[in-house]
């Protein structure tokens, strides 16, 4: 495993601030041949993108998984794409190191539903699936489909990522299952009939409603009512921005030939026009680079949270439910002279599933904030930088415009007087 | 410049009056006249200081409201260093006093490029600058463009010694009377007179036509460019005010987080603040848009004096055609034979011939108006001449003038986005630093 030299860090991550020393002898381990060490470099084949996450556990990370390589299928019947899966761990429960499988978009919702299934009381985030961007009805653009694989391999990192959902018996199915194997695998599990029981119950218990929600729970409830709110709004301002960039991109893809066709009237001028016209087109192109940012980075992160306060009041609903049951049946105790023995019994139980249930949540509640926090302080960063970086390239370019103009000898007041 | 006429006949040479050492000479003078500046600009300091609005009874006994403009002027020399400047002499103008001087200009010297006036209606604006004339921003800027149209005419080498000029500065209330009494208006070419003679004239000087297609080219050009740029400015004007609207919501959501709800908070003032930047960003890019609209209005006067050649051309040809035709029938009467035909050619065969002594006094008469004619000729060659040389050389000053002035208002658009760039750099990096205490 890890070399003796200091602490068996994780492979570095750009958000973890590390100590000097650290790094320093981060630097040694990677020398090092001997040593089986986790670095960036050890999981990669054949170098496609394998993007970091950013991990709020600190420990060991031991699963790494990756979504890539969009392939067109055509049948008969449909056509649809999948997406290769690569899994590199070291975990016991897999009997492989490694593994690679393809997915198609099915497999990936009925993980989903089935993580969702078992582990009621946590937060399994949502699937690209409602990411209906606007103006695309195309579902094989080569946009849509790179932007669809990067909202599945976040999906899953998460699952690795989680504590408890990353040991689910279907997530490793999931990844390490032949496309047969995992349809054999899907058949098995709870009829449909029962579970519709499970959803009957559910509604019955919703509309009894809760009486004496506690405090925290109440607090969060009213968060998620507002937060789904205030990234909403967030998302759509977003969106609203990409739409103005774009239709000033437009207008900048007219200025930049109007000067250019001035200097064929000029003599003297031709220089600064076409120079002008020159960095107007520059500027263009950085403004794209700008507005695909926003729109590979940005807009999805703020989208995923927003479709998450739909997973969220789901949960919380699911906590009211055993709750409101829970309390049902305290009053019929109360009340009805009815077999008290079998309905005390009936009660612990009950008791039991729903402090079960508060704890679940609880934990996964802070975790989901920190990772939200996480999540979106980094979108939010990498936008601010992206747009320091587009005005740096633009300033770059007005000014070697600037100095070409002046050494042709001209006078003329310091631009940095005038800023 | 040539008249087309058969050459044995009729001599319309050049200038006859100076030889081409003189010639040379005054063209040397005027230039260095040019070089010292020796101009108005360079003795009296004048600015239009002020705008505000009167309201008076026009034309037609109506109540109408309008803007007038205070022009300050104030001799060169009473700034010194150190002693307190003499109190500059004022007087209100409006906007229509402007025209009427532009007018006068126009007339009393058609060989100058003279500059124009700021637009009299707000044009070509991007859709948050108000079109209305009223509007304080429209005014301001119309006040700069007036201040600007008095410079260019007070350092023009010619213009700035006119007294007509100089009593528009100095004198208020006669001055209205003055400019009447000089009867410029009736010097005026009728516009229908121009347009005929452009149609009809037969050879211009090449140099004109030239300009001509480079005046309507300019013009083209620089509307569509400022078309563009307005609704460039609009684009950028909405792509920053929607960033107020994170202003908005991170404020709101800060109140939700623990541990966000400061870098939130600091982040939204950063994003208000970009967002009330382009106000300020897109003032300043609407004086460079005056700058190049000052060019766009400049064309007109580049083609008020095109014309003025074609009509001076023109008339010359008509005089020298008048000539030759007076010529044609002298010479007729003399020799008895008609060589084209004529319809006193053919009364005469048809009711017999003169006596004569009839056509004795006919060819007399003819011979007057052919010495007439020809002392007609000498003159509008000369007319002609001194235009296109005049002409010309003011045509050379603009040019240069031209070329300075868009190359410096380039320049300044550059710094205008350096500065932008500038702006944005800050608040995004102080964006950032606020995003990262989240």
């Amino acid at each position: 495993m890890s070399g003796t030299i200091g602490e068996p860090t994780g492979p570095p991550t750009q958000a973890n601030a590390m100590a000097a020393d650290i790094s320093g002898q981060m630097l040694d381990l990677d020398e090092d041949e001997d040593l089986e060490v986790f670095s960036k470099k050890a999981s990669l084949t054949d170098g496609s993108a394998f993007e970091f996450e950013e991990e709020d556990d600190s420990d060991c990370k031991d699963i790494f998984v990756t979504v890539d390589n969009p392939e067109s299928h055509i049948t008969a019947v449909e056509t649809f794409i999948t997406y290769r899966v690569l899994t590199k761990t070291t975990r016991s429960e897999f009997d492989s190191p490694e593994y690679e499988v393809r997915r198609r978009y099915q497999d990936f919702d009925w993980l989903r539903g089935k993580l969702e299934e078992a582990h009621p009381m946590l937060i399994v985030h949502p699937l690209p699936e409602k990411f209906v961007v606007k103006g695309m009805v195309e579902r094989f653009n080569g946009d849509f489909i790179e932007t669809r694989r990067k909202a599945l391999h976040k999906f899953l990192n998460r699952i690795a990522d989680h504590p408890i959902l990353s040991c689910s018996e279907d997530f490793k199915v999931f990844l390490s299952a032949q496309v047969w194997e995992l349809t054999s695998y899907k058949k098995q599990g709870p009829g449909f009939l029962s579970r519709m029981g499970e959803t009957v119950r559910a509604v019955a218990n919703s509309v009894r409603g809760v009486k004496n929600r506690p405090e925290e729970f109440a607090a969060i409830q009213m968060y998620v009512e507002a937060f789904s709110n205030k990234i909403t709004n967030l998302d759509k301002v977003t969106q609203r921005i990409v739409k103005e960039q774009k239709e000033y991109m437009e207008e900048l893809k007219e200025y930049a030939p109007s000067y250019t066709l001035w200097s064929g009237s000029e003599e003297e001028l031709v220089g600064p026009l076409k120079g002008v016209a020159s960095c107007i087109e520059r500027c263009c192109k950085e403004t794209e680079e700008q507005v695909n940012q926003l729109s590979d980075t940005l807009v999805p992160s703020l989208h995923e949270y927003a479709l998450c306060s739909e997973t969220l009041k789901a949960v919380l609903r699911r906590r009211d439910n055993i709750q409101a049951e829970f309390e049902a049946k305290n009053e019929a105790l109360a009340t009805r002279k009815v077999d008290q023995d079998a309905l005390k019994e009936d009660i612990g139980k009950l008791e039991d599933r729903m402090e079960l249930a508060n704890s679940a949540l609880k934990v996964d509640w802070s975790r989901w904030q920190r990772c939200m926090r996480g999540d979106l302080k980094t979108a939010f960063v990498s936008t601010a930088q992206k747009n320091v970086d587009y005005y740096e390239k633009c300033l770059a370019v007005w000014e070697t415009f600037l100095v070409s103009q002046r050494t042709e000898g001209c006078e003329d007041a310091d631009p940095d007087q005038l800023s | 410049m040539m008249a087309d006429s058969e050459p044995e006949e009729i001599a319309v040479i050049g200038n006859v009056d100076l030889t081409s050492a003189e010639l040379k000479n005054n063209i040397t003078n005027t230039m260095v006249e040019i070089e010292k500046s020796s101009t108005l600009l360079r003795k009296m300091e004048i600015n239009v200081a002020e705008a505000e609005k009167r309201t008076g009874k026009n034309a037609v006994n109506m109540q109408e409201t309008y803007s007038v403009y205070l022009i300050e002027t104030r001799p060169v020399d009473a700034v010194t260093e150190g002693i307190t400047p003499a109190a500059p002499d004022t007087l209100w103008r409006r906007y229509s006093e402007f025209e009427l001087l532009r007018n006068y200009l126009l007339v009393t010297y058609p060989f100058v490029v003279v500059a124009p006036l700021p637009e009299k209606r707000a044009e070509i604006v991007w859709h948050k600058l108000s079109a209305d004339n009223m509007d304080p921003d429209f005014v301001e800027r119309r006040r700069v463009g007036l201040e600007n149209f008095l410079h260019r005419v007070a350092s023009h080498p010619v213009l700035c010694n006119d007294k007509i000029f100089y009593m528009f500065l100095t004198e208020e209330k006669e001055w209205k009377e003055m400019v009447y009494d000089t009867g410029f208006q009736a010097k005026a070419d009728s516009r229908l007179k121009a347009m005929n003679a452009a149609f009809r004239v037969k050879n211009p000087d090449k140099r004109f036509i030239e300009l001509r297609h480079y005046s309507d080219e300019l013009q083209t050009v620089v509307s569509q460019l400022l078309r563009v740029r307005a609704r460039v400015a609009d684009r950028l004007y909405g792509v920053y005010k929607v960033h107020g609207n994170y202003g908005r919501v991170f404020s709101e959501w800060s109140a939700l987080e623990k541990e966000m709800g400061d870098g939130l908070q600091s982040a939204g003032h950063h994003m208000d603040a970009y967002a009330a930047s382009i106000d300020d960003i897109l003032e300043e890019e609407e004086h460079y848009a005056d700058q190049l609209k000052e060019y766009l209005h400049y064309t007109d006067a580049l083609r008020a004096v095109c014309r003025k050649h074609e009509l001076t051309q023109f008339e010359l040809e008509m005089a020298a055609q008048d000539l030759a035709a007076k010529k044609q029938q002298k010479e007729e009467l003399a020799t008895g034979t008609v060589r084209i035909f004529s319809l006193k050619g053919m009364t005469s065969k048809l009711f017999g011939q003169e006596t004569a002594e009839q056509r004795e006094a006919k060819i007399q008469a003819l011979e007057k108006q052919i010495e007439e004619g020809e002392e007609t000729i000498k003159d509008k060659n000369k007319e002609s001449d001194d235009f296109v040389k005049t002409a010309w050389l003011d045509i050379e000053r603009f040019k240069e003038q031209k070329d300075r002035d868009l190359k410096e208002a380039l320049i300044s658009y550059a710094i205008m986005q350096i500065s932008m760039c500038k702006k944005g750099i800050q608040v995004w990096t102080n964006a950032k630093e606020c995003f990262n205490k989240m």
